[in-house]
């Protein structure tokens, strides 16, 4: 039986499809329509309690929480595709550090920038300049430390492509796009280069040839 | 040369990481960092981590900081038997579990509680008014959380299972800061997450870390 992920459209969600596809593990997606409000129906509600996408489901399995489900499948594939991981314990603990800092340093004003210039248009409301340009300014904090970790290692985890940069492909795809900001990455040299080199990856092509979504 | 970490005994984040190296029964050295001096935003500390927050632990040549990429590499590096295994990493379905519980204490349980914690215990240390308004509108968000915590632990013993794990551990620090502040009804009521936390309080890791986590300078 063939892994599903559901809510291909949205970025989250697109955080799965690109590990898998980096793993070489097949996969169907299935359609949840966030603006008719499909997360929150009771049966979406049984496989996902808050509501979020995305969820996957793998024989018996339901996993949710994006972050989670890269993690689990980086794991189980270790011997195949691309490793996402790095090969010891110790490069370990640095992929989960910058997973980390990504998810709690980088992800929320990021995220807080798709909802109001991407997301709240689209439901008929206008941004707060105020408000944007403080997640714009703590972005900036996030990428100064990028920009100075990137000048020493040619990733964030070291010399090797992981799921730390891997994790910041949707968001990031958004920020260059749609929010109009792309300036924050190329007025970055290091952040620029590495920014370049992860978007051109034949998995992330590949997600945006077939899942377009809002970007 | 042994593990030290570097943080505070009263910050939920340091809470974190010393629980999880009590757990694993990992001998370690607390090298305190003076916030109130804002030590962690001094050179030195940067050069740890570059964010200037704690924790930071140093093991051998390895310098890591995030608290829950630091219990997570604790757990997988000093792994026990699979009985001990905060991660569960010998069976499929459990290992699932714990990392999707792991990530909703993360995104849902982190961000219902940190501004409650900062309004009612940070703020009066720097000398500010704790802000009601933002104090009712996270109660409401954890009100939700732990609705969902509810009716899973109508299901499970724990988080990710019947078996204690990393999931159940992260939570502790805030748990144990959300139960002295004047809206512990939000667990108390709640008869399944009040059986999960008291049975939590009963753990020797937790008892030891607890001694220290007191909000003053």
């Amino acid at each position: 039986m063939v892994v599903k992920v559901y809510g291909p459209d949205y970025a989250s969600p697109k955080r799965v499809l690109v590990c898998l596809i980096e793993k070489g593990v097949e996969f169907e997606t299935v359609g949840v329509d966030l603006f008719k409000g499909e997360h929150k129906a009771p049966e979406y509600l049984e496989l996902q309690p808050f509501g979020s996408l995305p969820v996957v489901q793998d024989g018996d399995y339901t996993l949710f929480e994006s972050r989670a489900i890269i993690r689990y499948y980086a794991e189980k594939y270790k011997d195949q595709g691309t490793e996402l991981l790095g090969k010891t314990v110790e490069e370990r603990g640095l992929v989960e550090q910058w997973l980390e800092v990504e998810a709690q340093n980088f992800h929320p004003p990021i995220f807080d920038l798709v909802l109001k210039v991407v997301i709240g248009p689209l439901r008929g409301l206008t941004p707060d300049p105020k408000q944007l340009k403080e997640s714009e300014d703590k972005l900036c904090q996030v990428l100064d430390i990028y920009e100075e970790r990137l000048s020493k290692s040619k990733y964030l985890a070291g010399n090797f492509f992981s799921l730390a940069d891997l994790s910041h492909l949707p968001f990031t795809q958004y920020l260059v796009g749609k929010i109009g900001k792309e300036y924050l990455i190329r007025d970055r040299k290091h952040v620029s280069g590495w920014w370049d080199d992860i978007s051109s990856r034949p998995s992330w092509k590949k997600v945006l040839e077939l899942w377009p979504g809002l970007y | 040369m042994g593990v030290k970490l570097y943080g505070h005994p009263m910050s939920s984040c340091t809470v974190r990481v010393m629980a999880c190296l009590y757990e694993k029964g990992v001998e370690f050295e607390l090298v305190p960092v003076n916030m109130f001096a804002g030590e962690q935003k001094m050179p030195d500390f940067l050069a740890k981590n570059p964010f200037g927050k704690i924790p930071v632990l140093e093991d051998g040549d390895l310098t890591i900081f995030e608290s829950r990429a630091i219990t997570e590499y604790i757990s997988k590096k000093y792994h026990a038997p699979a009985t001990d295994d905060l991660l569960r990493s010998d069976s499929p379905e459990e290992s699932i579990a714990v990392r999707v519980w792991v990530e909703v204490e993360s995104h849902h349980f982190q961000p219902a509680m940190s501004p409650i914690i900062f309004q009612h215990f940070v703020a009066p240390l720097q000398g500010k008014a704790p802000d009601q308004a933002i104090i009712d509108d996270h109660l409401a968000k954890l009100a939700g959380v732990l609705d969902v915590y509810e009716a899973r632990l109508g299901k499970t013993k724990y988080l990710a299972g019947d078996f204690f794990s990393l999931a159940d551990l992260h939570h502790f620090p805030y748990m144990f800061y959300l139960m002295k502040t004047p809206w512990a009804a939000a667990v108390t009521d709640r008869p399944r997450v009040k059986a999960w936390w008291e049975g939590m309080c009963g753990r020797e890791a937790f008892k030891k870390v607890a001694e220290g986590m007191k909000f003053e300078k």
